[in-house]
């Protein structure tokens, strides 16, 4: 399974499944990452530690480890 | 504009209350402030707006109440300002809603938009920033978005005023209108679960306010509050598995074993409907935009740290270099002040009331204001230009190692302004144990109060060369000891599971002067006031503190020995001599001898020791209090002017650095003190945080104060 976290910089991809917890997901939902949302890897910071994602117009700060439960696949 | 006019509410207008209502960072507050001309406090991060303010103005004979929520992406009720809103919107005290979005992220923003819709609510639509949204190229048919949604939409602008009046005249008609039912469509799958909802409800006619369609969504959504009115009827024993039914039809249909995100999912898809209907972008949208090329830089993964240090380096050495500038005006006019004024009083108490205790007080304080304004300034900066959440990225792996959340970053660099807007935005820590954790260290952040104490002994200590180094090493130094206690007490009080990061990037937004001269004028003012109201008082109590009791006996022992010296030196030694005695043995010596023997470990005499504890009431009282106290023990002695020489002459080097470790981190002011205790939610936390902060003041200036005597 891919997940956003093994993305590399400025790659687009199609989300497919988010496997994140009831909250979370709600969360990330209300940021517009639900299925079939696209996103595009823009920024790591250091250490991999944080990554910025572009869904649609707005630009998203995600930690490695909540990156880890978005499943998606390349496009 | 001229219509709009500030007023106090008449009786016989009509009123008309309007909850104003959108994602984070849409300018809501902006628009509100154009609307009004009130001022509320805008930046550029989500979360500026952490309580609800009301605003309120007459317009064409209506009289508008309008109610700032906080910003929410979605009713998920995630953080408290999320459940601010949410619980205000839900609760029926206000006529309708306007939903203020950002024309240039219309999907995003319609999301919260679909929601609001099912609340069965009179609703106008502010599309807001539509001068940005303009030049960016993206066109929007207000006209055929009004139909498709049956809600009006005007497309406004806070920056240029665009629409404004526009918009309160579709609010006043929508108010004077019947509602509307909604226009939300689904998909077919879920269009069928509504219909056989609906018809279950017509057919045992059901009484209800709203329409049944709006009870059917709300019941396929799991809305508490109409779960709970249906609970209760005969009917829902039939209608429950009619429900339950339906919501599964709905799951499969989305795939998700939620029905929450099956809905937000049908939104999203609606939303992407009107979009391609009404929203016209031209194509050039491909290139980069300016805000990704400053991104390029900024949030680089190897210098984005190195250039945001280097940016808070030279905040310091600002704040300290232009700073020192007009310092000397102040204190000549200070001085001249006191002088002049001290001419026309003859007798000798009341002078010495208001030269040495009100004049020397307030003036120690004012001294401050040119450092308080490039501080005030550089943190405005920060926060309306949006590179306050990218720091926030940069460093949430890094505070993540000391149990801190990235977030935690913007109540903490507020900090450095003031803690009491600090202790409140860390309102955007939805975690308990977060927001509590970051309460605690948001004190060791120096707020711009302690910034004169700084001021004052690293220009008693070190030269104008050095001295803006040492400001920023204090301040960083005091940020580090912040996150070394923030991980002692993520270890010990504050155990648990990691808070999830997922925050919003905004656009960089070139800062508008008038609004960073806004809010740098009205902190300056709030310090000022400060300065003349509870400054000036505490002045005076220290003064008198300091002058009584009168010993009579010294002062005729002294007298005596005065008119006996021949000298004029000697003369002007024994008077000096005799001020020193009387101060020891007055009402605030007696205080502070009394506590000597507990700070005589860290150096301190007992002037320091008296200023620690006037400091509790205000950081500026700190600096005041030093400067009546060795104004009076010092004044005779005509060439040493200013309280920086004072302080140089009187206090060893090592006693000023263990004096500094204490004021970096020791309680807040009174009020930030009060403001803490509000927002953890018990008087035990405040007394947590003054047992926390006393022992690790005390026993941290007490190594520092044996490290600086080795090396002096």
């Amino acid at each position: 399974m891919k997940t956003l976290k093994d993305c590399e910089k400025n790659q687009k991809v199609r989300v497919v499944k988010l496997h994140a917890p009831k909250e979370l997901k709600q969360r990330l939902i209300s940021f517009g990452i639900m299925k079939e949302a696209i996103l595009e890897v823009i920024e790591y910071a250091p250490a991999r530690s944080t990554i910025e994602v572009k869904v649609g117009k707005m630009n998203l700060a995600l930690r490695a480890k909540e990156a880890e439960l978005i499943e998606v696949k390349p496009i | 504009m001229s219509e709009i006019e500030k007023k106090a509410c008449p009786v016989i207008a009509k009123h008309i209350k309007v909850a104003l209502v959108g994602q984070p960072n849409v300018g809501k507050s902006m628009l509100i402030n154009s609307v009004s001309n009130a001022h509320l406090h805008v930046g550029n991060f989500s979360g500026v707006t952490v309580d609800k303010t009301e605003v309120l103005f007459d317009y064409k004979g209506y009289h508008f109440t309008v109610v700032d929520l906080p910003g929410t992406y979605a009713f998920t009720d995630y953080s408290i300002e999320e459940r601010v809103t949410h619980k205000y919107l839900c609760d029926d005290g206000y006529d309708l809603i306007i939903n203020v979005v950002d024309s240039t992220n219309l999907e995003k923003n319609l999301q919260l938009t679909s929601e609001l819709m099912s609340m069965n609510k009179d609703i106008v639509i502010a599309l807001n920033m539509s001068d940005e949204a303009q030049k960016e190229g993206i066109e929007i048919d207000e006209e055929y978005m009004s139909e498709l949604l049956g809600i009006p939409c005007v497309k406004t602008s806070a920056v240029t005023k665009e629409g404004i009046e526009k918009l309160l005249d579709s609010v006043v008609s929508v108010g004077e209108q019947e509602r509307q039912e909604s226009k939300l469509i689904f998909s077919e799958p879920v269009e069928e679960e509504i219909t056989k909802i609906v018809s279950y409800l017509q057919k045992h006619k059901h009484e209800a306010s709203n329409s049944y369609r709006n009870i059917a969504i709300n019941l396929l959504k799991n809305n508490k509050k109409t779960y709970t009115r249906l609970h209760d009827d005969p009917i829902w024993t039939e209608l429950q598995p009619i429900l339950i039914e339906a919501t599964k039809h709905i799951e499969l249909h989305h795939d998700s074993d939620d029905v929450k995100e099956a809905f937000a999912e049908e939104y999203a898809s609606f939303n992407k409907g009107i979009i391609t209907e009404v929203v016209k972008a031209s194509a050039v949208q491909e290139k980069k935009t300016i805000t990704q090329k400053i991104d390029n830089i900024l949030i680089h993964p190897l210098f984005g740290i190195p250039i945001f240090l280097f940016f808070m380096w030279g905040l310091f050495q600002l704040t300290f270099e232009i700073g020192s500038i007009p310092m000397e005006w102040i204190e000549a006019l200070f001085g001249w002040l006191g002088d002049t004024i001290g001419a026309t009083i003859a007798n000798e108490d009341v002078r010495s009331l208001i030269v040495d205790g009100v004049i020397a007080g307030v003036g120690a304080v004012v001294l401050f204001v040119p450092n308080i304004i490039i501080l005030f300034i550089g943190i405005a900066l920060l926060e309306s230009t949006g590179y306050m959440s990218r720091v926030a990225f940069l460093l949430d792996g890094f505070f993540h190692k000391f149990g801190l959340h990235g977030q935690s970053f913007i109540p903490l660099v507020t900090g450095f302004g003031c803690s009491i807007p600090a202790y409140m935005s860390a309102r955007i820590l939805k975690n308990d144990r977060d927001r509590l954790l970051t309460l605690f260290i948001i004190g060791f952040m120096s707020c711009g109060a302690r910034l004169p104490v700084y001021v004052l002994f690293a220009g008693a200590f070190f030269s104008a060369e050095m001295a803006g180094n040492v400001l920023f090493a204090i301040y960083i130094g005091g940020a580090f000891l912040g996150l070394i206690a923030a991980k002692i007490l993520k270890l010990t009080a504050f155990k648990g599971a990691d808070e999830p990061f997922v925050m919003e990037m905004p656009k960089y937004r070139l800062p508008s002067v008038k609004l960073i001269w806004h809010t740098v004028l009205t902190k300056t003012m709030m310090y000022l006031k400060k300065a003349g109201t509870f400054i000036a008082a505490a002045s005076m109590l220290i003064w008198f503190l300091s002058n009584y009791p009168h010993n009579l006996e010294l002062e005729e022992e002294f007298a005596s020995k005065i008119e006996l010296a021949s000298l004029a030196d000697e003369k002007k030694e024994l008077s000096n001599e005799l001020a020193v005695k009387h101060l020891e043995q007055s009402y605030l010596g007696t205080i502070g001898k009394f506590s000597e023997p507990l700070f005589e470990p860290l150096g301190f005499d007992w002037r320091m020791s008296v200023a620690l504890q006037t400091g509790l009431a205000a950081k500026e009282v700190v600096v005041s209090t030093l400067g009546v106290l060795y104004s009076l023990g010092d004044e005779v002695d005509e060439e040493s002017g200013t309280l920086v020489d004072a302080i140089s002459k009187n206090i060893s080097f090592a006693s000023a650095v263990a004096f500094i470790v204490v004021i970096m981190i020791y309680l807040p002011c009174l009020a930030a003190s009060i403001v803490f205790t509000r927002e953890a939610g018990g008087i035990k936390y405040f007394f947590y945080l003054f047992a926390f902060t006393s022992i690790l003041a005390y026993s941290l200036a007490f190594v520092a104060y044996n490290i600086a005597l080795m090396f002096s």
